[in-house]
């Protein structure tokens, strides 16, 4: 059975992007635990030769011409970001390199 | 005289020429700005918006009289899109932002003449089953202000209940829709998935999530359904099914249609009230002729671990585009690299019901774990399919109650998400298997709550259901009943 400690919730949310504080981490672990023990008869369910549904797209696979279609302008787009340089046309981040 | 309030009576108003598009606006507007202090179920009003093309019904009014929703007010839940109206799925996160498009849906529905005058709050990105995860507040409910409307469509089932609106939008991933309808009196419609695009939803579980009608009568929600059913290039995963006139289906007779019970999921955890209304909707249902038959649902009774297994790991998958980059919340203040504004943004920017099932998500598709929980739930996911296939090979709809208990108290599951999670145990199965689903109005417990009676239906028969629920609704005046709030809102609008 999962049981999470504290240290597990912080790994977690170190993969998730979370800055979570303290209190935060401990109260998740325990829920977490606690969702998980819930979710155990899960795994008592025999699904020997079962296939998985990932998906119920009915049209599954459909294709359509590769072209170009309108689409909005790149300035309305740019105007949504919390930091853009519209003129320039980029966003703008925090330094990545270096 | 009080109006009814219902989607026909609107469009009748305008188009028998009683009153303009630009009046029944600004009432509705005017409805939802008195109500809105007492219920927040309102996120926003788009009263420019929505003026103005009220104003273009009645300037093009010749056009517009044969539409099948001309003039009908309409909310939206404010995690569909809305051109030029901000649109916030009740979080911090998005709390500024605006939509340079339409949702699909809110196009058909507007080419259909409908006008769409606000946007309703909901749980945070849909997460949650009582609309007290919204950032903006608990939505209250119009039976009982001291009460949950239900989740996540809260603000859209307590707007149509509180007659603020003839009928609104919600979107349904594990009962988004139909619980919140059953909580508050109204009826709600979960589609086939596939049945109704999703261009313009704001994704919260990709294989889960469908768009549906919250209107007071089935009849009602047939109209929208039609209107905003079918296929859409912009959405690969609509059907091309083709779409029925789905009003028409309402005949009133439900003679030989075959209704299962499946007995052993309901002999546990259910409220006697909801109990005693449920057993009295079916010999409603029994006295029109349907036929009642016992029906075993094989698995059912794992779906809230399944579904809470499978939404969690598509949610924490979508919401990883909320990085504080493109649009939304960026955390503020100086942030040296990407990596801690990236995680300070979702950090601050998303609600704790969110966090919880990102990381709840994140956990079970992480290596070591993937086949442990996310790959087995998955083929649980297709036991659960195979049960309900073959019991529409004996019955053409399962009933059950829509939500095991009333609408609860304000605060009283917030603590613990997974008592919260395990109200849902008849809504999920509808979404693991993509099947239409639909709650009407079938009583009110000892305490003047509502119940609501759950129909479960074939891919893509949408018009059983309806025919059933509608057949349903002129047995019974469930549906007509109205909580004390709309009285007065009616009164004062007359």
């Amino acid at each position: 059975m999962a049981a999470f400690s504290v240290e597990d919730a912080a790994a977690l949310a170190r993969l998730a992007n979370l800055a979570l504080t303290e209190e935060e981490l401990a109260l998740f672990a325990r829920q977490l635990s606690d969702i998980l023990a819930y979710a155990e008869q899960v795994q008592r369910v025999d699904t020997a030769g079962v296939p998985p549904t990932a998906a119920l797209a009915p049209r599954a696979g459909a294709e359509r011409a590769d072209e170009l279609r309108p689409c909005l302008e790149r300035s309305t787009v740019l105007e949504q970001a919390p930091d853009a340089a519209i003129d320039a046309g980029f966003f703008r981040v925090p330094r990545v390199i270096g | 005289m009080i109006e009814p309030a219902g989607v026909r009576s609107a469009r009748d108003a305008f188009t028998s020429g009683r009153t303009s598009a630009v009046e029944i606006c600004r009432d509705a507007i005017a409805s939802i700005e008195r109500a809105n202090a007492a219920l927040n179920a309102f996120n926003a009003v788009a009263a420019e918006r929505a003026l103005a093309r009220a104003a273009a019904l009645d300037r093009d009014r010749a056009q517009w009289v044969n539409a099948p929703l001309a003039a009908v007010p309409i909310a939206i839940k404010d995690n569909i899109c809305t051109a030029g109206v901000r649109t916030t799925a009740s979080s911090r996160m998005l709390q500024h932002y605006v939509p340079p498009y339409d949702g699909t849906v809110v196009a058909r529905l507007e080419a259909a003449g409908a006008v769409v005058v606000g946007k309703t709050s909901c749980d945070e990105f849909a997460m949650g089953s009582s609309n007290e995860r919204s950032a903006f507040g608990p939505v209250r409910n119009p039976w009982a202000h001291d009460r949950v409307p239900g989740g996540t469509s809260g603000g859209s089932a307590a707007a149509v209940a509180a007659r603020l609106v003839p009928a609104a939008l919600g979107s349904d991933t594990g009962g988004s829709v139909r619980q919140p309808a059953a909580l508050c009196g109204v009826v709600g419609l979960k589609p086939t998935y596939g049945r109704v695009s999703r261009y313009g939803l704001i994704a919260h579980a990709s294989s889960l999530d469908q768009i549906g009608p919250i209107a007071t009568t089935a009849a009602d929600a047939a109209v929208l359904l039609t209107a905003m059913a079918g296929f859409d290039e912009c959405d690969a995963t609509s059907s091309d099914e083709a779409v029925p006139d789905y009003a028409a289906a309402l005949t009133g007779d439900i003679r030989g249609l075959r209704v299962g019970v499946p007995r052993a999921l309901l002999e546990r955890g259910v409220d006697a009230d909801v109990t005693r209304a449920f057993s009295a909707a079916l010999e409603v249902l029994a006295a029109r002729g349907a036929a009642l038959l016992d029906v075993d649902l094989p698995h059912a009774e794992h779906a809230v671990p399944v579904y809470y297994l499978v939404s969690t790991a598509e949610a924490s998958s979508n919401l990883a585009r909320y990085d504080g980059v493109r649009y939304g919340y960026r955390a503020a203040g100086a942030v040296r690299d990407l990596r801690t504004m990236y995680a300070r943004t979702r950090a601050e920017g998303f609600g704790p019901e969110v966090k919880r099932r990102i990381m709840l998500g994140t956990y079970v598709l992480s290596a070591g774990y993937y086949d442990a929980y996310y790959l087995k739930a998955q083929q649980v996911r297709t036991l659960i399919t195979r049960g309900y296939d073959a019991a529409f090979t004996r019955v053409d709809a399962v009933a059950v109650p829509t939500s095991p208990t009333p609408a609860f108290r304000i605060g009283e599951r917030v603590e613990d998400p997974l008592q919260m999670y395990l109200g849902d145990v008849f809504t999920v199965s509808a979404n693991l298997t993509g099947l239409p689903a639909i709650s009407v109005p079938c009583g009110f417990t000892r305490e003047r709550l509502p119940v609501g009676l759950q129909l479960t239906a074939g891919r893509f028969a949408e018009a059983t259901l309806l025919r059933l629920a509608d057949a349903f609704e002129r047995d019974t005046d469930w549906c007509r009943q109205a909580p004390p709030d709309a009285r007065s809102l009616a009164t004062a609008r007359s």
